[in-house]
């Protein structure tokens, strides 16, 4: 790939994305990392604290938990992205703030405001699963796969 | 009048009368915010949308200049102008409301030299009393078209540039007070295969010193001539990378200053702007507002202005082609000189 890449390209070309490699800053990948695992992990660690609070103080199960605790951490995301404090905190954080469920919500909700400018319909219903909308199918597609898996091997029946 | 293989001369030495600049927050609270005409602090400038709002910047820079000239819309021939938006919106409907006969142009962010250089063309050629010429890009336009949501949370690489919120008009005379335009130069499309939207300081790096260093060939001079020669957004890489290629082509960039617009905007240090500013407004702004105040009061005699703009669209990097670029050169003179 890399090879039949590089078949296209001029001498120069090459040459040239040489220098521009060299001169060019790279990502600091391992203070990314750091940062992804700690915004990351704080926001499981909020995750875990809602969980045991809806199961101590509002009755739920461990299994029924789950859904109030998302939907709170889905609200979360969805008023920090509206004061527009969620992207500065994910420049901070990158993957740590993008993998979360409050991601997620944050693709959805960016989208539906950037895009209310163009109506309900076209606008916010038309774009509101631009971003999101390739983790949907894919996500369908993974499970589908995992499905038939599943269904031939009985794995975990 | 031609002059080498694409540059002109302009004899009759056409005099920039006006300018007016007009940025957004973040550009106010940068080191050259005193510089600009208006700072709005509120980048939807009270619009409802982004677009509507860099509209609004242009219409207030082009109404600003034509007031400092002490002109009417009525009283300029043409206004040529172009910005980064799909069918070039914001000019156009810009446009509507001046209500001045319109040349609409894309360059990208090179937009503002390559309109500079043929409005002085057309002046030259005796074919207007006034001409103006503007440009805009409004950050959150930007970020809407060529990349995500503005309140999208994504991480940025540090080779990243951040659009300019701003406008800068020009009106160019026949006489009076003011610098004169004397030569451009048009670029050629130069693509050295960079694909990376994130990166486009180095993707333009090679146009603008193919750019800089054609004006030099065609006019027979060397950098020495201009007390400063700058690059429109090439930001900390670009700027880096075209320091490289002067050396490995033995150009001479030292017997000069070499800045870069994208540099001088933004405070780095304390601004989240990863490797500088970029956008049609950011040359617009620093050359119309800060270079040329620093040329009243004496402080440049020649400048060589070169806008780069990189020539992509979202579909285009969606589907994996490289980024053209390409950077046109207008040099500037302060008036008065015999």
């Amino acid at each position: 790939m890399a090879n039949n890449k590089k078949k296209n390209m001029t001498m120069t070309q090459q040459e040239y994305q040489q220098l521009a490699k060299r001169i060019e800053p790279k990502r600091p990948v391992l203070k990314n990392c750091l940062r992804a695992f700690l915004v990351g992990g704080i926001i499981c660690v909020i995750g875990q604290v809602l969980m045991e609070m809806f199961i101590h103080w509002f009755g739920f199960t461990e299994k029924t938990a789950g859904n109030p605790t998302v939907a709170v951490l889905i609200f979360i995301s969805v008023v920090l992205t509206s004061f527009g404090v969620y992207d500065k905190i994910s420049q901070w954080a990158g993957a740590g703030s993008a993998v979360p469920v409050t991601g997620f919500a944050n693709s959805l909700c960016s989208a539906a405001i950037e895009h209310r400018a163009e109506g309900v319909v076209l606008g916010i219903g038309g774009n509101m699963f631009k971003l999101a909308g390739s983790v949907i199918v894919f996500g369908i597609v993974t499970a589908f796969l995992v499905g038939i898996l599943h269904l031939l091997f009985g794995v975990g029946r | 009048m031609l002059k080498g293989h694409q540059s002109w001369t302009f004899a009759s030495k056409p005099v920039i009368a006006a300018t007016a600049t007009v940025v957004g927050p973040d550009e106010g609270l940068g080191p050259l915010g005193d510089e600009f005409d208006i700072v709005h602090g509120d980048a939807t400038l009270g619009q409802k949308t982004w677009e509507k709002a860099e509209k609004a910047l242009l219409e207030e820079a082009a109404q600003r200049t034509l007031d400092k000239a002490g002109l009417t819309g009525g009283q300029v021939q043409f206004y040529i102008g172009g910005d980064l938006m799909n069918q070039i919106i914001s000019n156009t409907f810009a446009a509507r409301t001046l209500n001045m006969p319109y040349i609409g142009i894309f360059g990208a962010c090179s937009t503002s030299m390559e309109g500079l250089a043929l409005a002085a063309q057309l002046m030259d050629a005796g074919a207007a009393h006034h001409v103006m010429c503007g440009t805009c890009s409004h950050n959150s336009t930007a970020e809407k078209q060529f990349r995500y949501p503005t309140e999208y949370g994504s991480q940025k690489p540090p080779t990243a540039q951040y659009t300019v919120t701003g406008a800068g008009a020009a009106l160019l005379a026949r006489e009076g007070a003011g610098p004169v335009v004397s030569a451009a130069t048009i670029g050629r499309i130069v693509d050295m295969g960079i694909k990376d939207p994130f990166n486009m300081g180095a993707a333009m790096a090679p146009a603008a010193v193919d750019t800089i260093t054609a004006h030099c060939r065609d006019l027979g001079i060397e950098p020495g001539h201009y007390d400063l020669i700058v690059t429109g957004d090439l930001g900390a890489v670009g700027y880096a990378i075209a320091h490289e290629l002067f050396a490995k082509h033995r150009f001479p960039i030292e017997q000069t200053v070499y800045d870069d617009c994208g540099l001088l905007i933004y405070d780095r240090e304390k601004q989240a702007v990863q490797a500088g500013g970029s956008g049609c407004g950011c040359s617009a702004t620093v050359t119309y507002g800060h270079l040329l105040k620093r040329m009243q009061r004496g402080e440049l005699r020649r400048i060589l202005v070169v806008a780069t703009g990189a020539l992509l669209s979202p579909l285009s990097f969606q589907q994996g082609e490289s980024i053209p670029c390409i950077a046109h050169a207008v040099a500037i003179e302060a008036g008065g000189e015999a």
